[in-house]
């Protein structure tokens, strides 16, 4: 039995922050990790961030990354294990950690569960052909393995993912047949949307996938305009000849983890699916069990940072630190303030129905 | 087989690495020792990766971290292997795999 | 419409415009700006340029994660003005050669000369295209030509 402080599961941008903060507050930190390298998504983020100087904007999301990878590393208090997957939270609050063919029981005297999220599919005849793939399997293969994932593709939805993904397509040479979208209009920022239709990528509004087609892998879609309900319209059906289709149609949090530890929870469609109800502070309804990034809610990394920052300097709050409260007020306020803008209307919807205590 | 290997990246750099041999349902494949198999597989043109079960329908990868998967198939005589996060390694012996894959 | 500088201004020199017209939660540019010329007051307001500070040196177009700003120079000739944009792509087009030049919609709008490519340590590349003053505030892509 390993007992520690404080465990985080998950070292993305919210488990790095929250992890570098409590143990620069003085308390011990486990940091598990299921893959075999740091970073979370963030290691395949080639664009440039948004955001203020706080979180890094103007800096590409690998050079971010390797910014908090390195400040992990270099912080004392810090023990991080990779290729270990948190198996399960028991009652006792014993966590099963599978690492190397082998199980460890861990018992922290805090959790933080920064787990993040996974791509959502969409339902439609020949959705599961090989060539289709959702936008993080994209960014995998171009900018983790340098490969390029087809020749002409086609990206649905034009969120910011779709739209950025979309980008990095062209980046990596891939021809970019156009990016389909439900709604009538653009969900992401339009200043990406601006470096696609510079570029010649068609983005269609109000369109949406009817089918895949192809034998054993992707050779063709046919694409649909839709009215105002949502409904395809007759005759306006469109083939188009593609080797790959990206699905960039929204994550879902992944909150296993939540469930099992006996977490209060709430559908919030806004926020991606199920997520914990938990306070300012990133405290769920369990007391000792905190989270933070995606995992407490779709949002994105400049949030899951700040979210890590916060689940952090709050566990070692509670762990006796006296020295974290300057830091945690202001960081409770940063947050508010990236939030503030027209752009996470959705996010603040979002959070009003999961936040215990006052909105922050 | 062709190669999908980027070699000039605008944003990233991909230096030229050293491959080495395995197979794919008994022919020679070529890839990167360490990364997926998955990715190894792709950058050789290969993305038919199994047979579901009850109606064999053709499988690739779709999210290529470990969630979903969609990319099981039997590495060196083991099953459900998720090739999408399982490292390549010299003279590994990949197959698709029809169905669930026996474990006895 | 973005607030382009008046064209007493336009005359006189190099100057930065700003392409980004919706609220998000970004100030880089502002950060990055030497001279104090682009003014972001809270986050999630849209940047200003004081185009009178402004001497189109062209950091804030480095440091735009939106790749949304853009340097105007009608001084450069009589018949051209220098649009400057930021490419990150490859290959880079040769300098002296000439290449499509597409507006925002991509369409060709005719073709450009490229007189500079400036290779930046950040990976955000500066393309000085020159190109017929009426042009100027069109132009804001490339594609290079078929034989490049």
């Amino acid at each position: 039995m390993i007992d520690t402080d404080v465990l985080v599961i998950g070292a993305g941008p919210a488990g790095l922050l929250a992890a570098t903060s409590a143990a620069r507050a003085g308390v011990n930190v486990l940091l598990v990790e299921r893959s075999e390298r740091l970073g979370g998504q963030l290691i395949k983020q080639t664009h440039k961030f948004f955001g203020s100087r706080d979180e890094y904007a103007g800096e590409r999301g690998i050079a971010i990354a390797a910014r908090l990878v390195k400040e992990t590393e270099e912080q004392a208090g810090i023990t991080t294990w990779k290729n270990a997957a948190v198996a399960g939270i028991y009652p006792d609050g014993v966590v099963v950690i599978a690492c190397k063919d082998s199980f460890y029981t861990v018992r922290p005297k805090k959790m933080v569960i920064a787990t993040g999220a996974a791509e959502k599919t969409m339902l439609f005849p020949n959705n599961d052909l090989p060539g289709i793939y959702g936008a993080g399997a994209l960014q995998t293969l171009m900018n983790v393995y340098g490969i390029m994932p087809g020749k002409r593709i086609l990206m649905v939805g034009a969120g910011n993912i779709g739209v950025i993904v979309a980008y990095q397509l062209l980046q990596a040479g891939v021809e970019v047949a156009g990016v389909v979208e439900a709604a009538p209009r653009v969900g992401g920022y339009a200043v990406h949307a601006a470096k696609l239709a510079r570029y010649g990528v068609p983005i269609y509004t109000s369109h949406t996938i009817k089918a895949a087609h192809g034998e054993e892998y992707l050779t063709g879609v046919t694409v649909a305009k839709l009215d105002e309900c949502w409904q395809p319209i007759e005759g306006t059906d469109r083939y188009i000849a593609v080797d790959g289709l990206c699905l960039a149609v929204g994550l879902t949090p992944l909150t296993e983890l939540c469930w099992q530890a006996g977490c209060e929870m709430r559908y919030v469609a806004e926020l991606g699916g199920y997520v914990p109800l938990r306070n300012a502070e990133m405290r769920t309804t369990k007391p000792d069990l905190f989270v933070a990034g995606d995992a407490a809610g779709v949002e994105e990394a400049s949030a899951a940072m700040v979210e890590g920052k916060i689940a952090g300097l709050s566990v070692a709050a509670d762990l006796g630190c006296m020295n974290v409260t300057n830091e945690l007020e202001h960081a409770k306020k940063q947050l508010s303030a990236l939030r503030a803008g027209p752009a996470s209307a959705k996010i603040r919807s979002g959070l009003s129905q999961i936040l215990i205590g006052e909105v922050s | 087989m062709f190669n999908l290997r980027i070699i000039k990246h605008p944003i990233l750099d991909f230096p030229k690495q050293e491959m080495v041999q395995f197979t794919y349902n008994g022919s020679s494949v070529q890839g990167v020792a360490g990364e997926s198999i998955a990715a190894a597989l792709h950058a050789a043109g290969i993305k038919m990766l199994r047979h579901s079960s009850r109606h064999h329908r053709p499988r690739g990868l779709f999210c290529a971290i470990g969630n979903c998967s969609s990319c099981l198939m039997t590495v060196d005589g083991v099953p459900n292997v998720r090739v999408c996060v399982e490292p390549l390694r010299a003279g590994m012996a990949v197959e698709v795999q029809q169905g669930k894959g026996t474990i006895v | 419409m973005q607030n382009i500088p008046c064209e007493e201004r336009l005359h006189k020199g190099p100057v930065a415009i700003c392409e980004c017209l919706q609220s998000i939660p970004c100030n880089p540019c502002a950060d990055a700006c030497p001279r104090q010329a682009i003014t972001v007051a809270e986050i999630n307001d849209c940047p200003v340029i004081a185009a009178d500070n402004c001497n189109g040196c062209g950091l804030c177009m480095l440091h735009c994660p939106g790749l949304a700003i853009f340097v105007v120079d009608h001084t450069y000739s009589q018949e051209q003005a220098l649009v400057k944009i930021p490419f990150e792509f490859l290959p880079l087009p040769k300098v002296n050669g000439s290449v499509e030049a597409l507006n925002r919609s991509g369409e060709c709008v005719g073709l450009a000369q490229v007189i500079r490519v400036q290779k930046s340590p950040n990976k955000t590349n500066v393309l000085w295209l020159a190109v017929p003053h009426e042009l100027a505030m069109e132009v804001r892509a490339i594609r290079l030509q078929k034989e490049q």
